[in-house]
């Protein structure tokens, strides 16, 4: 697959620098509509540092995103997310003291319009958004499936339903990507089958998944296509299988010496 | 889904009984008309007190958006009840010659304050907690300082000495400031003063409420939350805390502006820090977030000095035969004990917001869920 229009988001060239660190350097990809698309690679790889320059968090030293045909230069946080890129974080990141209903139901804030004036006079409009917001919340609540803990406070929930109430709030600003931040870590064996679930029906409803993840299980029998970060750059990308095998990948992972010795038993 | 989603957000157990809460409504409306009556009967001191107490309600309300909602430490707010009070005393005093009337006066004031507002949100955007408190702290000063100097060159604000013969409320020939009796009934100007204060206070009770419950409310309480998560979720949150800042301050600037009339005159010395501290202080006691709660607060805070202040010494006079301790000196002392004993068994509030409540039941029953 080539980077042509069918590509959802086209990077090119991505560095940032931190001081003297240099987490990303020249990384160029592309992630196709409808893929899942696996971003791996040793702790200190830069892949968070990814994310927060493609979501806005940080702008990049150098390099474009090209996202749905437009450039994502010099945007807030807020205006990508607008744009159509929803993201969780890797260290949960909830509205912690707020029900999960209203978690998710903040995430329609990007979608919905009511003022300040709407929000005093409680027009017919107003309230009509207000029941659309709630309702739609809901769904998304039990699409993710903690339909039960919508009236519980986010930071009482468990650890799973957490990542997956993120997700819910994510998904809830109608997003063209859904960029996942090791969304299984801390998940037992029957959660991350679950999660997988999940994540393929979110790709099936037609929304385009960028996923880090440790768990290899999940990253290899879900990613179409993964790309793998050392040092800040990339150094294989293609196809789960394949990747997997490649030398410098089980190295970077590994330890040089190690590949070489599994290389040579082989 | 077979039953209807129940909003999270609804505030109050209350509203589960709809029969309980109007009987509560009909009882809180008939207290507050029957009020000022039978206040007079204690000492009509007591009439003024009140009407002091809603002030702080409202001013309470206001900080409670920015602090209670957005979660922005402001401890300059008094600069807004300030900005307010100068505007109403400027343009209805003898000062510039100027008697506007109240109901032009006070949208203006309220407007001053919400410019205010935004002037002070702008440079502190990016500041949050201890570093937003102390520039919001200087922000009040400032005003303070001003208001003290900006005697010369020109004399706008006449100094320390303050705006005297402030104009009172009037509506054609109706006076707030004047007794009067209508059918049988003696009405003070101060108890005309507290039944215009209830309408208002009601009012923004009611706007408090629906804005907390509203598009525009969560995203306040997401920024307070976590604003990268607010971010990343597409809250612009730049425009949203100048929001919060802007209906603070303008919250202030009305309750300002009734301050000027009732009282008649005003200076610098009624906008000191103490007072930011003060409003502040009935927000965290009442419970940050509910609206409910920092009304009580406010109440409370407003109340407990001057009740103090006329119970400590004749209590000392009964127990001991004479004054051992200067009741000024004990009503404080009391006062400082009082709140710190508050914060020490409900560090929440007296009435913690719905959600906090209910994360305490959650606490004692765990597995309910």
């Amino acid at each position: 697959m080539s980077a042509g229009t069918n590509a959802l988001l086209t990077a090119s060239a991505i560095a940032k620098r931190f001081g003297g660190v240099q987490a990303l350097s020249d990384v160029s990809f592309h992630i196709g509509r409808g893929e899942i698309y696996g971003l791996i690679g040793p702790n200190g790889a830069g892949k968070t540092s990814l994310f927060n320059v493609l979501t806005g968090i940080y702008a990049p030293d150098g390099g474009t995103f090209t996202f749905d045909g437009a450039p994502l230069a010099n945007l807030k946080p807020n205006q990508i997310a607008e744009r159509g890129i929803a993201r969780t974080f890797q260290n949960i990141r909830l509205f912690a003291n707020l029900s999960a209903l209203e978690n998710v139901m903040i995430g329609r804030h990007v979608r919905t319009h009511a003022t300040v004036f709407g929000a005093i006079f409680r027009g017919p409009r107003t309230r009509a958004e207000e029941k659309a917001i709630e309702r739609r919340a809901y769904e998304l609540l039990d699409y993710v499936g903690v339909q039960k803990r919508a009236n519980d406070l986010a930071k009482h929930l468990a650890y799973g339903d957490q990542r997956r109430l993120e997700i819910a709030r994510a998904l809830a600003t109608e997003p063209k990507l859904l960029a996942l931040d090791e969304p299984a870590a801390g998940m037992n064996a029957t959660e991350t089958a679950t999660l997988k679930g999940l994540l393929q029906r979110i790709r099936a409803d037609g929304t385009t998944i960028l996923l880090i993840e440790h768990d290899m299980k999940l990253v290899m029998s879900v990613c179409d296509r993964v790309m793998v970060l050392d040092y800040g750059k990339k150094i294989a990308e293609g196809p789960a299988a394949l990747v997997q095998k490649d030398e410098k990948v089980i190295s970077a992972y590994l330890g040089g010496d190690i590949a070489l010795n599994l290389k040579g038993a082989a | 889904m077979s039953a209807a989603p129940r909003s999270a957000a609804d505030p109050a157990p209350i509203e589960r009984h709809p029969l309980l809460a109007k009987a509560g409504f009909v009882l809180v409306a008939v207290v507050l008309v029957l009020l000022p009556f039978a206040l007079t009967g204690i000492g009509t001191a007591w009439v003024r007190i009140t009407n002091l107490a809603i002030l702080f309600v409202l001013l309470s309300l206001g900080l409670n958006i920015v602090v209670g909602f957005a979660g922005l430490l402001d401890l300059g707010y008094i600069a807004f009840y300030a900005v307010g009070a100068y505007v109403y005393a400027l343009l209805a005093s003898p000062h510039f010659g100027l008697h506007l009337p109240f109901w032009a006066i006070l949208p203006v004031g309220a407007l001053v304050a919400c410019m205010f507002g935004v002037l002070l949100g702008t440079p502190t955007l990016k500041l949050r907690g201890d570093y937003l408190a102390i520039v919001t702290l200087g922000f009040g000063e400032i005003i303070r300082i001003f208001l003290n100097n900006l005697s010369q060159p020109v004399n706008i604000t006449n100094g320390p000495q303050g705006i005297t013969l402030i104009d009172p409320f009037r509506i054609g020939s109706f006076n707030f400031a004047q007794t009067e009796t209508i059918a049988g009934v003696t009405f003070t100007g101060p108890i005309k003063y507290y039944y215009f204060l209830v309408v208002v206070m009601v009012l923004i009770v009611a706007l408090n409420l629906r804005l907390q419950n509203s598009r525009v409310g969560r995203a306040w309480e997401a920024i307070r939350e976590d604003e990268i998560a607010a971010r990343a979720m597409g809250i612009n949150t730049r425009n949203m805390k100048l929001l919060a800042f802007a209906m603070g301050a303008s919250f202030g600037g009305v309750a300002g502006g009734m301050f000027s009339a009732i009282q008649g005159f005003i200076s610098p010395e009624s906008f000191v820090l103490v007072e930011s501290i003060n409003v502040l202080a009935m927000v965290v006691l009442g419970g940050m977030g509910n609206v409910f709660g920092v009304v009580i607060g406010a109440v409370l805070l407003s109340f407990t000095p001057e009740v103090l202040r006329y119970t400590v010494g004749p209590i000392q006079q009964q127990l001991f035969g004479r004054t051992l301790l200067d009741p000024e000196v004990i009503r404080m002392l009391l006062f400082g004990f009082a709140l710190v004993l508050m914060m020490l068994f409900r560090p929440a509030g007296l009435l913690p917001s719905a959600l906090r409540k209910r994360e305490l039941e959650a606490n004692r029953a765990p597995g309910n869920g």
